[in-house]
């Protein structure tokens, strides 16, 4: 994916199972986002293909999901001006064949989906906490229930992947549990799911398979002792260490709880690159994010 | 809140609590209501000396014209003044005994009463003309806002302001089904009778009708802040079929109200304009597609029905029957709503806007060279194709004077009876479309389209079918205007011009009705087609007063007369625990798709 002269993304070849949960992380500018918009069909993709079941998806953002692959937004893209229920109702806009006729006519096929179409996007409601709500404005709902009704509408299109981007971000701590929570329930449900996040502590706990990616490249797959543990993503966040490090067990310690905090501030300001401010990092960090209030 | 009230009351001598004017309030009462007798009482007197002022207001026990108006403003005064006693009975008119509601009903009163007294000053020139009677009703109606003023101030501290916030009303819990039935009709009977008042004013009579517009405002306003508008709106929200029926059934008891077959004229003009205004409505407030050359599509419809409707001017010599021209009309709109559409609603925002504008002056510059000189012959250029035979349905000459039960059903008659059928068509098209998965595709995508299309919506085909759907149904209105008119031409296809239609009239009209509603730009087109309508002397300023009306609306009140939910809470802040600000990002896809 180039934009003009710029390279976003490059030769990121990447596969999700069905039934697994997979973290792609990375410091701000690595093109996280870039990727799923090109996933998504958002962009198009300068080279490569996307491929979900075997099939290779055109870049149309509606036939991306048609196939089955639903995503939320890092900034909350609801329909701010509808109910809870609407915005649901619009995630089953694929599922649903009725159209301009059937509307003006009414027969008993349109009430039975719009019925069916109702029960569905309750079932989903109740399941993310929010069919108490659902009258009310997505505009007027706390900024975590934005969040879950944003996932919420992203399932009522039925994926069989599902992508969340930063799903935690502006959270509190009891937040982010929840939402680990839903992600584990979701994956319950069948769904492959792909997060990109900031909060490692998040990501080490829910993803099966993490995936870090550094100016537009992939440097390393795998489970989330192998990423811990690689040293070149250690370095992609902090820099490189200087040459005869005393201490390099507590330095290593130092530098996990560094890594979460200082992703905290540096996910604060979207344009940064990433950089080593090791400084700015607090050892107490709980490991939750606090920046990327939008 | 708090920090400013404190402030103020420092600085304003009046204690908290009281109103401007520093009278006892136990004399403010009895002082609203000696205004409002004095000011019906004026209206039986004499408030000039010549029948040359408009309305003739020379006679003596026996109000007309500006008097009646005066009388109703005078009555509605007494009834809220009998508001503040407890008065059994009238507690529903003013369920909080609010002092706002008071106040604006007696500014309504005095408001008619002191325009009409210096209309007949400058009109005739000088206060000599005015008879006592004026005297009476402009010093009466002066007292009553006296007393309102003196009145306890219903947010102490903030000034004038306080009086135009909306106060807040006890909610009275529902009637019984048949009493809220009952008040629907009653009310709706009432806006009949209002309505009817007003479009059966003389054209020449502009006093009056000012004079109208300053109580119905005032009134309005002061129903609004009684909360009465508002529980109206729940009613008929309760019983929407039966509210809707109903107003079917005023609309058509119109015309037997109508001895004048001009005023039903007026009528059918109202509701072709409403009814285009409402096919709009579905481009402009559901889908958020800015179009600025929505005439051009009434102007095919129209021409397409004149084509075929068997003039002989028409260079095709065929004559269809009504439902086969207004199929063709239709199906013209709908082909020319698809063509335009397929190449601009790829675009967004401002530059659909442009291109709209564009294609709709090509519509009508087309059409003014198929002349036969520039072109070939089709349109007779700027001539127009004219002597529309009327329209026969099932051998019945909607051209010729019925009988109906006594009442003689003139030519504009028989239109409105048939545009009312098309309205109600076009509303129900407008309802199911918008409460359905293709109806919520186009809300999804004026709110967010990126969104909308990541939520599996083809953005494209979605607002093409909106585009089309709107088209069509101006194509239908068009068919019945090219018969009305007995003449369709090039001339009033144009974008902005001091008379409708045209395309900026009909954006207004649903701009300042309220987007997204049904009753919205029925209000709106009548209220813009009935004011330049009786406001003849306006002529040469109708642009400029129509810019100003535009500006005021959108700096008070940007959702519109009637509101949308969704509007509604767009534009005000709800004082509710909002979301943050939305921040662009970098990473904004909307923008950088083109960079791909």
């Amino acid at each position: 994916m180039r934009f003009g002269g710029l390279t976003a993304v490059r030769s990121v070849d990447f596969t999700v199972n069905s039934g697994e949960i997979v973290g792609l992380i990375g410091p701000n500018g690595a093109g996280k986002t870039t990727f799923f918009n090109c996933l998504t069909g958002l962009y198009v993709p300068t080279e490569g293909t996307v491929a979900y079941q075997g099939k290779v998806l055109p870049p149309k953002p509606h036939l991306v999901t048609q196939a089955g692959i639903a995503r939320t937004f890092q900034n909350i893209r609801l329909f701010a001006n509808m109910t809870v229920l609407e915005n649901v109702l619009v995630g089953r806009h694929t599922r649903t064949k009725e159209g301009l006729w059937s509307a003006l006519l009414r027969g008993p096929g349109f009430r039975k989906a719009e019925k069916e179409s109702e029960a569905k996007a309750m079932e989903l409601l109740e399941f993310v906490g929010l069919a108490a709500k659902r009258e009310h404005l997505a505009r007027n709902l706390p900024y975590g229930e934005q969040r879950k009704l944003e996932i919420a509408r992203a399932l009522a299109s039925e994926p069989g992947l599902l992508l969340l981007d930063e799903p935690t971000a502006g959270m509190n701590p009891q937040e982010t549990r929840s939402t680990e929570e839903l992600v584990f329930a979701i994956r319950d449900k069948g769904i492959a799911v792909l997060v990109i996040e900031h909060d490692m502590r998040f990501i080490f706990n829910l993803c099966d398979r993490v995936a870090v990616l550094v100016q537009g490249e992939k440097l390393v797959e795998g489970t989330s002792d192998v990423v811990q543990a690689d040293e070149r993503v250690v370095a992609a966040y902090l820099g490189e260490p200087f040459e005869g490090d005393p201490g390099a067990a507590e330095v290593a310690e130092v530098e996990a709880a560094e890594a979460a905090a200082d992703e905290a501030e540096a996910a604060a300001d979207e344009t940064a690159e990433a950089d080593s401010e090791a400084e700015s990092a607090d050892a107490e960090s709980t490991g939750t994010t606090k920046g990327e209030a939008q | 809140m708090t920090d400013t009230t404190t402030e103020t009351t420092a600085q304003s001598p009046e204690p908290a609590g009281r109103g401007p004017v520093p009278l006892p309030p136990a004399a403010a009462r009895p002082l609203i209501a000696l205004g409002a007798i004095g000011t019906i009482a004026s209206t039986f007197l004499s408030w000039t000396w010549t029948p040359d002022f408009p309305g003739d207001l020379t006679i003596y026990g026996y109000p007309a014209g500006l008097q009646v108006i005066a009388l109703v403003a005078g009555a509605l005064t007494l009834l809220y003044g009998l508001t503040l006693w407890n008065v059994r009975g009238l507690n529903w008119l003013n369920p909080g005994r609010a002092t706002s509601p008071v106040l604006l009903i007696t500014l309504s009163a005095f408001a008619v009463c002191w325009f009409t007294g210096i209309a007949i000053a400058v009109d005739l020139g000088g206060l000599v003309n005015l008879d006592p009677g004026a005297f009476v009703a402009m010093a009466a109606s002066a007292l009553s806002v006296v007393g309102a003023l003196a009145l306890p101030h219903p947010n102490p501290g903030t000034g004038l302001r306080g009086y135009l916030t909306k106060p807040d009303q006890p909610r009275p819990g529902a009637l019984s089904p048949l009493a809220e039935r009952a008040a629907v009709t009653v009310a709706t009977a009432l806006a009949l009778v209002v309505f009817t008042y007003g479009i059966g004013i003389n054209d020449d009579d502009s006093e009056t009708f000012i004079g109208f517009l300053l109580v119905l405002v005032f009134g309005a306003w002061g129903l609004v802040h009684a909360g009465l508008l508002d529980r109206f709106a729940t009613m008929s929200a309760r019983h929407k079929g039966f509210a809707t029926t109903l107003a079917f059934v005023a609309a058509v008891i119109f015309p037997f109200t109508q001895s004048d077959d001009h005023n039903a004229n007026i009528g059918v003009n109202i509701l072709i304009f409403a009814t285009v205004a409402l096919g709009l409505n579905i481009v402009v407030g559901l889908t958020g597609l800015l179009d600025l050359g929505y005439v051009a599509f009434l102007g095919v419809g129209a021409y397409a029905a004149a084509l075929v409707s068997g003039s002989e001017y028409s260079p095709y010599g065929v004559h269809f029957p009504f439902w086969a021209a207004a199929l063709t009309g239709m199906a013209a709109s709908l082909v020319f709503g698809v063509l335009i559409g397929g190449p601009t609603l790829r675009l967004r925002g401002d530059y659909l806007a442009i291109v709209t504008l564009g294609f709709g002056e090509i519509f009508r510059i087309t059409v003014n060279s198929l002349d036969g000189d520039s072109g070939p012959n089709v349109t007779r250029g700027p001539n127009g194709i004219t002597q529309i035979p009327d329209i026969k349905i099932f051998g019945f000459n909607l051209g010729d004077a019925h009988d109906v039960g006594g009442f003689t059903l003139g030519r504009f008659a028989n239109y409105l009876f048939l545009m009312l059928l098309i309205t109600a068509i076009v509303v129900l098209v407008f309802t199911r479309a918008a409460d359905s998965r293709i109806g919520r595709s186009w809300i999804a995508i004026r709110e967010d389209e990126t969104a909308a299309t990541a939520m599996g919506i083809n953005g494209f085909r979605v607002k093409l079918i909106a585009f089309a759907l709107g088209a069509s149904l101006a194509g239908l209105a068009g068919t019945v205007m090219a018969h009305v008119n007995y003449s369709v031409n090039p001339q009033p296809y144009q974008f902005a011009g001091a008379a409708p239609p045209n395309s900026a009239f009909l954006l207004a009209a649903v701009v300042l009705g309220g987007m997204g509603t049904v009753s919205g730009p029925l209000l709106g087109a009548s209220v813009l087609y009935l004011v330049p309508e009786k406001l003849q002397f306006l002529q040469n300023y109708e642009l400029f007063a129509f810019g100003l009306a535009l500006i005021l609306l959108m700096r008070f009140r940007p959702e519109g007369i009637i509101a949308n939910r969704r509007r509604q809470l767009e534009f005000h802040e709800t004082g509710q625990l909002d979301v943050p600000a939305q921040k662009t990002l970098t990473d904004e896809p909307a923008a950088s798709k083109a960079g791909a």
